[in-house]
């Protein structure tokens, strides 16, 4: 194998790595925010909320990322891709985020509240000071697995020309004539990223399970 | 106190509790026994309204709980409730539990609370588990703690909703005995339970409910030794035997 390329290349992967990163990052905030709101939503009295949140969840989880992202970038004129690539990715991640904080919710014993708002305690002080502390132990490990999926997800928009690693490994074959070498070196990068995430959630796992 | 004009409580189309009018005064203790699924348990939920009753009112110190404008959340601080799972707050500490409603409801001072959490806790002995989580408590000591959790608020009444069922029999005593140290001191309670020894010994009135009915009351040596109603013999007889 020769892995020579490296020297002259690297940038392109350190760079490629970067905007994969920062995208990610900004998936994981959006789709967390909008995540919490569809299952608010879903879990609210209100019919006309919960129909559109329904809705909305089923429609992102029953149809291709491929296809929600080339929705976004060729559906509004002028949209710059990267602008495009978050906004898809978000939107797609909301809907699976959105099921995880719900079944979180959901989990935490229905006594709790009852406990709780025997004390007096309003519902809003019930839910932060009972309920999400305990759902957010329930919702981390498959939040982390989803911020994971999300990472290794995103070499996707390298399709709409975002210069994330995927697209730079790609421009790296291309330059060097190199076919197979510049992928291990991806995936390994790739890699890199979501064990260390994997880790880190593991770790928090643990101290939050202090209580157990 | 408490007077509860009929009350009464539907699931569905199932009717649990069809009618029950009922005074309780201030300092009284009322057990409320009867079979499973005679509605005790849906009656002492309504009392704080965790269910929301389908007619008649309850008034509680002169205010209409059952009334929408009612701040209801007010209300429940006077009223201390123990329930059959526990509940208490897994991961929150013993003292954190306890002291939680005191700080957040009543804006209590962190020291002073944790001042009252302390006296709570060497009051029963359980000064040792002040920093521990609940699931390395048993379930008498975690009843205990319920308890505790319940009195912080200063409450004018306790609602025990068997409060010894879930335990383990070797357990069962000391959350009694709690409990009728609070009989003593003059605590208004109303307890559903299956502890027969406990009601004749601390009841000041017995009620027997059966399908959604008080059918018989009275005080415990007269409903024990001498019930008037059929249904009250039998069921007397099975839990006595």
């Amino acid at each position: 194998m020769n892995f020579s390329f490296i020297e002259k290349y690297y940038k392109f992967f350190l760079n490629g790595t970067y905007t994969t990163l920062i995208l990610s990052l900004l998936t994981v905030v959006f789709g967390v925010l909008g995540g919490l709101l569809l299952s608010l939503m879903k879990t609210s009295g209100n019919k006309v909320l919960k129909g559109i949140a329904t809705a909305y969840i089923e429609f992102i989880r029953g149809t291709p990322l491929l296809i929600q992202l080339y929705i976004v970038y060729y559906g509004v004129q002028g949209i710059p891709m990267f602008t495009a690539g978050i906004i898809a990715m978000s939107i797609n991640s909301s809907a699976y985020i959105a099921e995880i904080i719900r079944a979180g919710i959901e989990a935490v014993d229905k006594g709790q509240m009852e406990a709780a708002r025997s004390l007096g305690m309003p519902i809003g002080l019930t839910y932060k000071e009972i309920i999400i502390p305990q759902a957010l132990k329930n919702i981390l490990p498959a939040l982390g697995n989803e911020f994971i999926v999300l990472i290794k997800e995103s070499a996707i928009v390298s399709v709409i020309g975002i210069h994330d690693l995927m697209y730079n490994t790609d421009t790296v074959r291309g330059i060097t004539f190199i076919a197979f070498e510049p992928l291990i070196v991806a995936a390994f990068i790739y890699f890199v990223l979501t064990f260390t995430l994997s880790k880190g959630m593991g770790s928090l796992e643990r101290r939050m399970k202090v209580s157990d | 106190m408490i007077k509860v004009n009929n009350l009464i409580k539907r699931f569905g189309k199932l009717e649990v509790l069809k009618g029950i009018s009922h005074e309780i005064k201030q300092g009284e203790v009322v057990v409320i026994i009867g079979p499973s699924g005679s509605g005790k348990s849906t009656f002492l939920r309504c009392l704080n309204m965790l269910e929301h009753p389908c007619g008649g009112d309850i008034n509680f110190e002169g205010v209409l709980l059952t009334s929408a404008k009612t701040k209801i959340d007010l209300h429940r601080q006077k009223i201390g409730m123990v329930f059959q799972q526990f509940n208490l707050f897994p991961h929150k500490t013993v003292l954190d539990n306890i002291i939680l409603g005191p700080i957040k409801l009543k804006n209590m001072p962190k020291d002073q609370a944790i001042a009252l959490g302390e006296k709570l806790l060497n009051r029963v002995g359980l000064m040792d588990k002040r920093d521990t989580y609940p699931n390395k408590l048993s379930g008498g000591q975690k009843q205990r703690i319920a308890i505790l959790r319940a009195l912080a608020m200063s409450p004018d009444v306790m609602l025990f909703d068997e409060p010894t069922s879930s335990l383990d029999p070797e357990m069962v005593g000391e959350v009694l005995e709690m409990m009728k140290d609070l009989a003593k001191e003059g605590m208004t309670m109303i307890v559903v339970t299956h502890e027969m020894g406990f009601a004749k010994e601390v009841a000041d009135r017995i009620l027997f409910m059966d399908e959604g009915k008080i059918v018989e009351m009275g005080e415990p040596e007269q409903l024990f030794s001498a019930p008037k109603e059929e249904r009250t013999k039998l069921f007397l007889s099975k839990v006595l035997a």
